[in-house]
């Protein structure tokens, strides 16, 4: 298909969105990713049944944590699509990539290179 | 197991903004099981608040420390040669883990990191329910394995209340009613002469009513 999307995104591969763990997505924060995405398997098409569905929860528990610290909740995201939408798939990274640069860079990142 | 509930980070951050050098203390019992203050939710917790500190443009330092338990002393050892490195501490152990914990390093500010809640059971994942009170007098023995101290609302000893409506509590429908409960368990252990017998009244000075307990097993002392 050879679709274009934004070249500032670092693809990480997961054997199942399962495995993301609120603290994968901290961390990525705390070494200066300015958003983080998790793009897993349409909700009831999981090969492990629910490994989207607690993603989705950790997801959002890690949304609720940057709200709370003031890193603002909304540069993580969940989404769901099939492996056969290659043109949704850059359009999600083209919707994530915009609102994050709306958003401004990670401030950790900034607070780091103010105390450098 | 001691079942506890995580502080909101918020309240966590009202605790300990003054201080400078901060050691996240884990547990790996009771806490671990219910996923609010095992190694995991140190992470969580550490990452949060090293993100929030450098966000306000503090250089807070914040460490990760998981010991096996923080209600003995053996473990609590385990982190005195570093003690001095920290100026507070936020322990996500239980109330008892903080206590002693505060006991053993009394110059070092111990803040609690979780709210403990009860004795209880892991029903399933994300749910846990309250099962003992630690009344000092087990009465389990005659009422089929259920205890109306920590389930009856009313802590009634002898049959329910009026208030039991379809085998729910008054106070909540979607609590059981105690009493219901060991009525059909004396019924499928035929046992149901059992309800008959009178529960003496209960000596409740082994509970919290005669102050804080102890348990002297000199046996086992050295």
């Amino acid at each position: 298909m050879r679709l274009q999307y934004p070249t500032d995104i670092k693809i990480i591969l997961l054997p199942c969105t399962g495995k993301l763990d609120v603290l994968h997505i901290l961390h990525a924060f705390e070494k200066g990713a300015d958003g983080v995405y998790a793009v897993g398997c349409m909700e009831g098409d999981c090969h492990y049944n629910s490994g989207n569905l607690r993603a989705r929860k950790r997801v959002e528990q890690a949304r609720h944590i940057l709200d709370v610290i003031g890193m603002g909740g909304e540069r993580v995201q969940m989404y769901n699509l099939s492996s056969s939408e290659g043109p949704r798939f850059a359009q999600i990274a083209v919707e994530m990539d915009e609102r994050i640069r709306n958003l401004g860079p990670n401030p950790i990142k900034r607070a780091k290179h103010r105390a450098a | 197991m001691i079942v506890a509930d995580k502080k909101p980070i918020e309240e966590i951050i009202e605790e300990i903004k003054e201080h400078e050098k901060i050691l996240i203390l884990g547990c790996n019992e009771c806490v671990t099981v219910c996923e609010a203050g095992g190694k995991k939710e140190v992470g969580v917790l550490a990452s949060a608040l090293r993100m929030y500190f450098l966000n306000q443009g503090r250089n807070v330092t914040i460490d990760e420390v998981t010991l096996e338990r923080q209600c003995d002393h053996e473990y609590l050892e385990e982190i005195r040669d570093r003690m001095d490195q920290y100026d507070a501490v936020v322990s996500i152990a239980c109330g008892v883990g903080v206590q002693f914990m505060a006991e053993k390093y009394h110059d070092t500010p111990v803040y609690p990191g979780v709210n403990t809640c009860f004795l209880g059971v892991t029903e399933k994942r994300g749910l846990w329910t309250e099962r003992c009170q630690a009344c000092g007098q087990c009465i389990l023995a005659s009422t089929g394995g259920i205890c109306p101290v920590s389930r009856c609302a009313k802590r009634l000893l002898n049959g329910p209340c009026g208030g039991s409506v379809r085998g729910s509590c008054e106070i909540n429908k979607d609590i059981d009613c105690a009493w219901q409960l060991i009525i059909d368990r004396l019924k499928a252990l035929d046992r149901l002469d059992d309800y008959e017998k009178i529960c003496a009244l209960k000596d409740w000075s082994f509970d919290r009513a005669g102050g804080p307990r102890k348990v002297v097993r000199e046996d086992v002392q050295e």
